[in-house]
């Protein structure tokens, strides 16, 4: 007699594992604009504080722009990565995640997919405004955008790494700190290259070829690596 | 008759405290299992264990006849876990976050299969309600509606639930009762974690759990 | 025999205990017979004078920091594939041991700095990139000493540091590239000049000291974490350290 059949679900489109994800989290952070807000309103609060410490002398400022901007982005994305699993984590969801029939690494994609569309685009987008203070060209601003657009989802990528792994420890954000940065400095030297080569007159493919290639890298890789840091963090 | 939930020889510390040793216990089609034993003694981690969220120091799981690796697909297509926490959203009402839980499991229930399930659990009227609004006893019960619609031997055979009687009422209790005697009697199994008395009939066995040193 | 006998604490234990004095005379002797070769014999180099003798320790150091965070991810590779308890608590052992060669290798390479080029510290490629790696370290042992269960202390910092090795040559080729674009900072540790033989013999020598020194370390500290790890295993009651 054989046993009661373990039923296998039709998963039909395995990438419905990321779109479940990626609209549940979308969701909630339309809901919740408050963060998606706070986010925002420290990277341009902060961004806006270097010149009152630097001094108002255009040639510094714009000689320090892409710097400042990059420290900002990488330090805003970096606030934002206890919403990535913390929730999930305290309410319980994220021991169904685990469970669910779904591959954890497609549903962890997901939720990285929203966390960038709800703060590395928004942080892209309104970059070139803070560019404008510190006088970057137009051609330099299109740069940075796009080092941006290239650089944060990557920043997210490490990230849901570190905040997966501190769940739950004390200390976790200051922690999770220590444990990301270090990683984000490839990402911080190519993103502000790009906008300084431009500036400099180079073309500034190069650094964004080499940002996108951590991008594609990152892609295949740290699903898995974020996939296996929430099992690790669940037992 | 085979079993369709094993548990051989399992062991698991916590620190210095050894919470079981040599466990052993089999569930054929229908039959269920209640954890019993003080707090602290080890009925969530044997949950835990049983669905490979936490790596027992030694024995194995067998599901439906197969050993299987903790969190291995064939596992987590069989397994539903009914933890402790809610694994609700504050922010959704009530209908998204039972949606939401059928679509992670992968569960094809439609949307009025859905709504017979939030009238069954009393909360038709409230399924547009936000979360945060709603009380412990009727968040409980949108679990309750996630189980209903995974009964049987069919969709999800293997159900472990913890505390699932906690904050709800005598109804509520009464109306899990029936929905976890539906699934044993279509020929799935449940090992269920309660400090609360439990009104199950038929195959029902309980094992107190009291703790080694 | 097989070499995995050898992969449980039990056995690896006493093991462990017998190698530690030979690797801790060996380093000791390598060490006095290096520093000999380096600070008597070899020659006074004629653009730095004595200065540059202190490449004795900074060159292995530097070497070490980056050898030994090799090891842990080979290590970590091990505690995550096949989930060898030895392997995370090797790699738990050798991080202090690592972390301190590359404090020293930063501090040297200060000390040196000043009096040859007149700076304590420039954002030179190398000491940036050796910076990254001292920030590596401490984030694994600040995690390791986060997480209050052993077992997942063990995964999460294997899987951190597996994280991070992939990361080091990324790392190291993007803060390259960010010194080739800045140009203003010319700090150049490599030795132009020819190194004389002794120079380099000595240098050698004291590598191997240091090999020595973090084999008898990192096996001392994996003991004793083996007996903070399992110390109601029935095998630690039969030692005899433990009975006394």
């Amino acid at each position: 007699m054989s046993a009661v059949p373990v039923n296998q679900p039709a998963l039909s489109t395995p990438e419905s594992g990321v779109w479940i994800t990626l609209v549940r989290d979308t969701k909630l952070a339309i809901r919740s604009k408050g963060e998606l807000a706070q986010a925002l309103a420290f990277f341009i609060i902060v961004v806006s504080l270097f010149p009152l410490a630097i001094g108002p002398e255009a040639a510094i400022l714009k000689r320090i722009a892409a710097g400042v901007v990059w420290v900002c982005a990488l330090l805003a994305v970096m606030l934002t990565l206890p919403r990535l699993f913390q929730s999930d984590y305290l309410d319980g969801t994220l021991e169904q995640l685990a469970l669910s029939p779904y591959p954890l690494p497609l549903l962890c994609a997901g939720k990285m997919l929203a966390h960038w569309l709800s703060t590395g685009v928004p942080l892209a987008l309104v970059a070139p405004v803070l560019g404008l203070q510190f006088g970057l060209e137009a051609s330099e601003l299109l740069v940075m955008v796009a080092g941006l657009l290239l650089g944060t989802p990557v920043l997210t990528m490490l990230g849901a790494i570190g905040a997966a792994l501190v769940l739950g420890v004390r200390g976790g954000s200051i922690l999770m700190a220590l444990l990301v940065l270090p990683l984000y400095t490839p990402v911080l030297i190519f993103g502000a290259g790009a906008v300084e080569a431009s500036i400099a007159g180079i073309d500034a493919m190069a650094n964004l070829s080499l940002l996108a290639a951590m991008l594609l890298f990152g892609l295949v890789t740290t699903p898995f690596a974020a996939a296996t840091a929430v099992k690790i963090s669940l037992d | 008759m085979t079993a369709v939930l094993e548990g051989r020889e399992l062991c698991l510390a916590r620190g210095s405290k050894q919470l079981f040793s040599g466990l052993s216990f089999g569930l054929a089609g229908g039959h269920a299992l209640v954890l019993r034993g003080a707090n602290g003694v080890g009925k969530t981690s044997l949950l835990r264990v049983l669905a490979g969220l936490t790596e027992a120091d030694a024995g194995e799981v067998w599901v439906g006849a197969k050993r299987t690796q903790a969190l291995s697909s064939s596992a987590r297509s069989a397994i539903l876990y009914f933890g402790h926490a809610n694994a609700l959203k504050d922010e959704f009402t009530a209908a998204e976050n039972l949606a939401d839980q059928l679509a992670l499991d992968a569960n094809p229930a439609s949307a009025e299969q859905q709504a017979d399930a939030l009238t069954v659990v009393g909360l038709m009227e409230r399924r547009h309600v936000i979360t945060r609004r709603l009380s412990q006893g009727q968040k409980r019960r949108i679990g309750l509606a996630r189980l209903h619609l995974s009964r049987g031997a069919l969709h999800k055979p293997v159900w472990l639930l913890d505390e699932p009687t906690n904050a709800l009422d005598s109804d509520g209790s009464a109306l899990f009762v029936h929905i976890v005697e539906a699934h044993l009697a279509e020929g799935g199994v449940a090992v269920i974690a309660t400090h609360l008395p439990m009104a199950l009939t038929g195959k029902v066995d309980e094992l107190h759990m009291r703790g080694l040193v | 025999m097989s070499l995995f006998k050898y992969s449980a604490p039990s056995s690896f234990y006493p093991l462990a205990g017998k190698l530690v004095p030979w690797f801790g005379v060996l380093a000791f002797l390598l060490a006095v017979g290096g520093l000999y070769l380096g600070l008597f014999v070899a020659p006074e180099d004629y653009q730095q004078g004595e200065v540059y003798r202190i490449i004795f320790i900074h060159v292995p150091s530097a070497w070490m920091g980056m050898f030994i965070y090799l090891v842990m991810a080979m290590y970590a590779v091990l505690a995550l594939v096949y989930q060898t308890r030895l392997s995370a608590m090797m790699m738990e052992a050798l991080a202090p041991t690592g972390m301190m060669f590359t404090a020293l290798a930063l501090w040297t390479g200060a000390l040196w700095g000043k009096p040859t080029w007149g700076t304590y510290w420039a954002f030179d490629a190398r000491m940036t990139s050796t910076l990254i790696l001292l920030f590596l370290y401490v984030g694994y042992l600040a995690l390791m000493n986060a997480i209050e269960d052993k077992k997942r202390a063990d995964k999460a910092g294997a899987l951190l540091v597996l994280v991070g090795s992939i990361n080091v040559p990324i790392i190291y080729f993007s803060v390259k590239w960010w010194n080739t674009l800045h140009q203003g900072a010319s700090v150049s540790l490599t030795q132009g000049n020819k190194m004389a033989a002794t120079m380099l013999a000595g240098m050698l020598v004291m590598a191997l000291a240091c090999w020595m020194y973090s084999l008898a370390v990192s096996l001392c500290r994996v003991r004793a974490i083996i007996l903070e790890r399992e110390p109601h295993a029935a095998w630690v009651k039969h030692i005899r350290e433990v009975q006394a």
